[in-house]
């Protein structure tokens, strides 16, 4: 009797307690509709408001952006070039010619083609709003390399901001969106969170475009040797891959993960160098002064191979390997260096407190970790020429979306352009799904997001250090980046990856989501946004090491190196590689997508075209 | 690669509800302490280093550092805005410096 009042006693503690913190955490829930719901405001988002609302002014659109729209992405710290514009001399076709050989053979020609006839309305329009691009004495653009032109980008993102915010683009800032809402395979809505206040958002869409960029944050890099460079990381920290999460959760095809970005850099400090070795043509050497890219074609050659020669070197040859900036003549050295402050400022601040003198000693670079993009690489959601994924009326774009490498900046601002005006012709008779929303769908949806916070506040008061019985998403990141790094091909291992390693890292990434289900506490709102990241990151660290073991060939050297498969088989691979997660079963179907050449030529070379 | 705000220099803003700081980071950690009601960073090894914080602070209170482990220690890199352009000055350790301006925003035409 004694024990059962006391039961009764813990269980009504128990309850007081829980009711206490759904008191505390105070969720309130808001529901939105709207017509175009973009998710992401980065540069391809911001380009898809700008042409739903240029097709059609009457059109709804929000965007839901994790960060501040007007510093948020890729484009942040701002840009100081367009990596692809067409010239006069140059054509759409040369455009695919010239990527498909960039991407070892193997990119969606057909989409290829479609952004390259609006690569220059990306950058017409940028300067229209009011971006600075510098002009030769015929106001032309100042060409750098094949398809580069000057920019002064520091201010771009901002200015972009600007331009949609006049058009009347609502803008919902520190929202993360957590899951895309399904119908019998057709999109009818998002779910989201405001990282400041709590707030739970429910919206409706008639469509929804996912520019979410791609993932960093997967792999263990070099530099994360103490507390202050754990994020010294070329591509954007902020891109963990949650458009990727959100449609693998929905069921939506994949393709082309296994094609990871892997690139050379400044040793220690990430920061860019095709900008310098490419755009000024400068050559890659090692310890000896020997070029070590002349056995792969040279300098502009595809930058899988470049990597390659890095690491080859590092393996084999005589490193540490360098760009050779000894023989710059001074103009262009100021050149650079105000190039290097319009896109990674802190380039120079490194220079400087390394007393690194570039026109005494050459520039050390490195390679970096992994990251998975479409806008460089291949990896992404599979989508039609109109942008639309195989789930209806969700659309993605930018980095998000796959098959068409070599995007960058105007690359993902065009299909921006396509996706804003393909959507707005799609929902153009359509109203909004007349679809319920079911509540225990929301209920659970609201379970997994606020989890971590409420098992923190039960769980603070076991040791008296302080700290929380359970995991912290920075240990649980930590964990999971050095499983990928070790056990998935990161740069410890030279990216090289075999079947008996990728089987571990798939178990372990199984252990990993159990324990992130159960253990993860956030102290802060802050630290549920990281919780939130990483539920996303291990949805797209088990798809790509699924990707990586399908591939059972070396396509790209550098980037996918398979230690028992070497060599490239096309009688087997010379195809895409998809994905799709069932959503009810949670098992995956790989499937094979054969290649469709539209532009004459041979794949695997590439002659500029003359005019 | 942290930002570190100068404590003597920090006003937090007074009178906005989170410090420009605050609403420009994109990694959210840039966050107002209300014990001393100034900016920190509280997650120096989350920080790119992109600077948007350093360009916002309407009081130069925030500098970017290079971590030792992987830079020396004394050099600066300090922005200064403008409507159209930035001024960028650059100190090295021995105290000798450069200064670049570059345009940030073409002058509005005239209709």
């Amino acid at each position: 009797m004694e024990n059962e009042i006391k039961k009764q006693q813990t269980n009504d503690k128990n309850n007081q307690s829980n009711r206490k913190y759904s008191e505390k955490l105070k969720i309130s829930e808001i529901k939105k509709e709207t017509d175009i719901l973009i998710i992401g405001g980065g540069n391809a988002g911001i380009f898809a408001a700008y042409a739903a609302k240029m097709k059609d002014p009457s059109v709804n659109v929000l965007i839901l952006e994790k960060a501040n729209i007007d510093r948020s992405g890729c484009l942040a710290a701002g840009m100081d070039a367009i990596n692809t514009y067409l010239g006069n001399d140059r054509t759409p076709e040369d455009f695919v010619r010239w990527s498909r050989w960039q991407a070892g053979g193997l990119i969606r020609e057909d989409l290829t083609l479609t952004l390259a006839q609006r690569l220059n309305e990306t950058v017409h329009l940028l300067e229209e709003w009011g971006v600075p691009f510098p002009k030769n004495e015929k106001g032309e653009y100042i060409r750098r390399g094949r398809w580069d032109i000057d920019m002064y980008g520091e201010h771009m993102k901002p200015i972009m901001a600007e331009k949609i915010k006049s058009l009347g683009v609502e803008v919902l800032n520190r929202v993360y969106a957590t899951n895309l809402i399904v119908s019998q395979n057709r999109v009818i809505g998002a779910y989201g969170v405001n990282i400041r206040t709590g707030d739970f958002y429910i919206i409706k869409a008639k469509a929804i475009i996912i520019a979410t960029g791609g993932a960093s944050n997967l792999y263990k890099t070099y530099t994360n040797d103490g507390v202050d460079c754990h994020h010294q990381l070329w591509y954007y920290p902020g891109n963990v891959g949650s458009g990727y999460a959100m449609g693998i959760r929905a069921g939506a095809e994949m393709t082309l993960f296994e094609m990871r970005l892997i690139l050379v850099r400044t040793k220690d400090y990430n920061g860019p160098i095709d900008t310098i070795s490419v755009g000024y043509n400068l050559p890659m050497v090692n310890a000896r002064d020997e070029q070590i890219l002349q056995k792969y074609g040279g300098e502009a050659s595809p930058r899988y191979l470049r990597a390659k020669a890095v690491i080859d070197e590092w393996l084999n040859g005589s490193p540490p390997t360098y760009v050779d900036t000894r023989r710059i003549p001074p103009k262009v050295m100021e050149d650079i260096e105000n190039d290097y402050l319009n896109e990674r400022p802190s380039f120079l601040l490194f220079l400087a407190s390394n007393k690194i003198d570039l026109s005494k000693e050459p520039l050390e670079v490195y390679v970096s970790e992994p990251y998975i993009t479409g806008g460089h690489a291949g990896s992404g959601f599979w989508v039609d020429v109109n942008r639309e994924t195989t789930i209806q009326n969700l659309f993605a774009i930018g980095d998000a979306a796959g098959g068409c490498p070599n995007k960058f900046v105007s690359g993902a601002g065009a299909e921006g352009l396509i996706a804003g005006e393909k959507a707005v012709e799609k929902i153009s008779n359509e109203k909004l799904p007349d679809i319920p929303i079911n509540n225990d769908d929301i209920e659970k949806e609201k379970w997994r997001i606020f989890t971590p916070l409420v098992r923190y506040t039960e769980r603070i008061s076991k040791y008296t250090s302080g700290q929380p019985d359970g995991i912290t998403p920075q240990e649980l990141e930590e964990r999971l980046q050095r499983l990928m790094d070790e056990y998935a091909g990161g740069v410890s291992q030279f990216y090289r990856i075999n079947e008996e390693r990728l089987d571990y890292a798939f178990q372990h990434i199984q252990l990993l989501r159990k324990d992130a289900e159960n253990h993860l506490v956030a102290k802060d709102y802050h630290e549920l946004m990281k919780c939130l990241e990483l539920f996303d990151l291990l949805d797209v660290a088990e798809t790509l090491i699924l990707h990586l073991k399908w591939r059972k060939e070396t396509r790209w050297p550098g980037w996918q190196t398979r230690m028992d498969y070497p060599e490239r088989n096309d009688r087997d691979f010379d195809c895409f590689i998809n994905s799709r997660k069932d959503p009810i079963t949670g098992k995956y179907e790989m499937i094979k997508r054969e290649y469709k050449q539209l532009v004459t030529g041979d794949r695997y070379s590439y002659k500029p075209e003359v005019r | 690669m942290p930002s570190l705000v100068i404590a003597e220099k920090c006003d937090g803003c007074k009178g906005k509800t989170e410090p420009l700081c605050e609403q420009i980071c994109p990694m959210d950690i840039m966050k107002l302490d209300p014990a001393t009601g100034k900016a920190r960073n509280i997650a120096p090894r989350d920080c790119w280093d992109c600077m948007a914080c350093v360009k916002s602070c309407p009081n130069q209170a925030i500098i970017t550092k290079i971590p030792y482990q992987i830079g020396g220690y004394g050099a600066k890199l300090v922005p200064l805005m403008s409507e159209t352009s930035i001024i960028w000055t650059l100190t090295f350790p021995d105290g000798s410096f450069r200064q670049v301006t570059m345009p940030i925003r073409k002058e509005k035409f005239e209709e």
